[in-house]
């Protein structure tokens, strides 16, 4: 209903080991993302998710662990048991390709983009071969809302840009700006 | 609804179509046989969705007046999304949004179901344009609120009431041409879209002048001519099988072909403004619903109003 729509600007859908990287605005997200893959990679392709969120109701368990085979982190420093990063990589490991949402959770904000987690440079840093790839989701926001019930039917885009590496003598905090502003360049194209 | 005057029709669409493709595949063997040349596969692309295009109208008046309904219904479904998507618009206008898609639009193609037309003729630019913003003035956001609801309400008068009016010249009561209206939808599309085919073939042979080289390059004076003598021409000479005379059908051929041409004209406009070239993607070839739709868009209310007062008895 919401018609989708990829373009592969910087990069194109092959089966190469990737982190995609995108802008957070609503639960559908990484369902949208996954949808314009290509099949083959979407069946490698793993979102990261919150636990607390995606093990609230059986319901959400069963689509978030069962159906999508999220990789689910918990956000809270003081109960979690596994180190986010060491769960990713495991992942990567696995041969999974991974959809990860660097912002760390929705942005209903008036920002067009939040600052960035720290997550994305450790997972660069501890696997540097691995693709980064800015993927810019637009009018998703506008389709539902955070806090709405029924969406809209507009038409989304979603911009696959140039995979980034991680340089051997990056520090973290320019790392991050420059996966932002590769992100959000794409965004500025789409207006 | 079948009439033979429509059976004529199709069969001389299917014919044209026919040809192009031959054409086409001609062409695609001689000058692009790697599908290399940008043009020659466009214009492939573009018969093919001629093709479904034809062919989902025939059914549909085939299926008869709810068919025929339903199907432009779900074009301004089509087209609603993609105007919306280029809108201004924010958080507080959700509902509103909400409510174009699921009771603007049915609504309306519910009145013209039942052929009530005091209601579907002033539904959209009256109740729905005084009604409609006080939802988003509800939710309390001032920002831009006037460029917000006229835009909201611009989308609604182009892709449903405008889209609203072909279906709805089902409804007319000609004497004489009883049972035979849907050839008034099949007159329209056809004189309209093969105007503005025409004007692509005109431009592409001699065009040189363009007419408004801000809005649209492949919009020139030669092009325009050419398209608009040659398809009032043909539907002239097709006279016989409307309500019309041939001097009257020679002019509703001006009056479609012009409209059409601003039609297109205005969604360049837009377009341009908006700094996109396509509406959308859902037709290859040819980009988005609205873009081939635009021509007919705006000649859709002007032929039914004018056919309406002056051959109608309602």
């Amino acid at each position: 209903m919401t018609a989708p729509r990829a373009i592969w600007q910087g990069i194109e859908p092959v089966a190469r080991q990737r982190v995609y990287f995108a802008n957070h605005s609503s639960n559908g997200d990484f369902v949208l993302l996954w949808t314009v893959l290509p099949p083959p990679l979407r069946r490698q392709t793993r979102p990261v998710a919150a636990l607390d969120y995606w093990l609230k109701s059986p319901l959400r368990a069963f689509i978030g662990r069962d159906v999508f085979n999220a990789v689910l982190i918990d956000r809270r420093p003081e109960a979690r048991t596994t180190d986010p990063v060491a769960q990713m990589v495991e992942a990567l490991d696995q041969g999974s390709s991974l959809i990860l949402f660097p912002e760390g959770q929705r942005n209903s904000s008036d920002a067009v983009l939040l600052p960035f987690k720290s997550g994305l440079y450790h997972l660069a840093k501890a696997r540097p071969e691995v693709d980064l790839v800015p993927v810019w989701i637009a009018n998703l926001n506008k389709v539902m809302p955070k806090g709405e019930i029924i969406p809209v039917p507009l038409i989304c885009t979603l911009t696959f840009g140039a995979a980034l590496h991680l340089s051997p003598e990056e520090a973290k905090d320019a790392f991050l700006a420059r996966a932002s502003s590769a992100l959000l360049a794409l965004g500025q194209l789409q207006r | 609804m079948t009439s033979p005057h429509l059976l004529w029709l199709l069969a001389g669409v299917a014919g044209i179509l026919i040809l192009a493709s031959i054409v086409g595949e001609i062409l695609r063997q001689r000058l692009s046989p790697g599908g290399g040349n940008p043009v020659i596969e466009n214009l492939n692309a573009r018969i093919t969705a001629w093709w479904v295009m034809v062919i989902l109208l025939a059914i549909a008046f085939l299926a008869g007046k709810t068919g025929v309904v339903l199907l432009f219904a779900l074009c301004s479904f089509a087209a609603l999304r993609e105007f919306l998507t280029l809108t201004t618009h924010n958080r507080a206008d959700h509902w509103s949004l909400v409510a174009c898609f699921f009771v603007v639009l049915p609504l309306q193609y519910y009145f013209v179901l039942i052929d009530w037309y005091g209601m579907y003729a002033v539904f959209v630019p009256v109740y729905v344009f005084l009604l409609l913003p006080v939802l988003s003035a509800l939710r309390g956001s001032t920002q831009d609120f006037l460029v917000r609801v006229s835009e909201t309400q611009w989308a609604l008068m182009i892709c449903v009431y405008c889209v609203s009016h072909v279906p709805a010249l089902l409804y007319l009561q000609i004497p004489g041409f009883e049972g035979r209206n849907v050839i008034l939808i099949a007159y329209l599309i056809f004189v309209v879209q093969l105007s503005d085919v025409m004007q692509y073939v005109w431009g592409k042979l001699l065009g040189r002048t363009r007419i408004a080289p801000t809005l649209s390059p492949s919009k020139t004076w030669e092009g325009f001519i050419g398209g608009a003598l040659t398809a009032t021409l043909i539907g002239t000479s097709l006279w016989w099988m409307t309500p019309f005379t041939m001097a009257q059908a020679a002019a509703m051929c001006l009056i479609l072909t012009l409209m059409g041409f601003f039609g297109g004209l205005v969604m360049s406009a837009i377009k341009r403004d908006r700094g996109v070239k396509d509406w959308g993607h859902l037709i290859a070839g040819h980009g988005g619903f609205i873009d081939r739709l635009d021509s007919v868009i705006f000649a859709a209310p002007i032929f039914f109003h004018v056919t309406r007062y002056f051959w109608s008895l309602t």
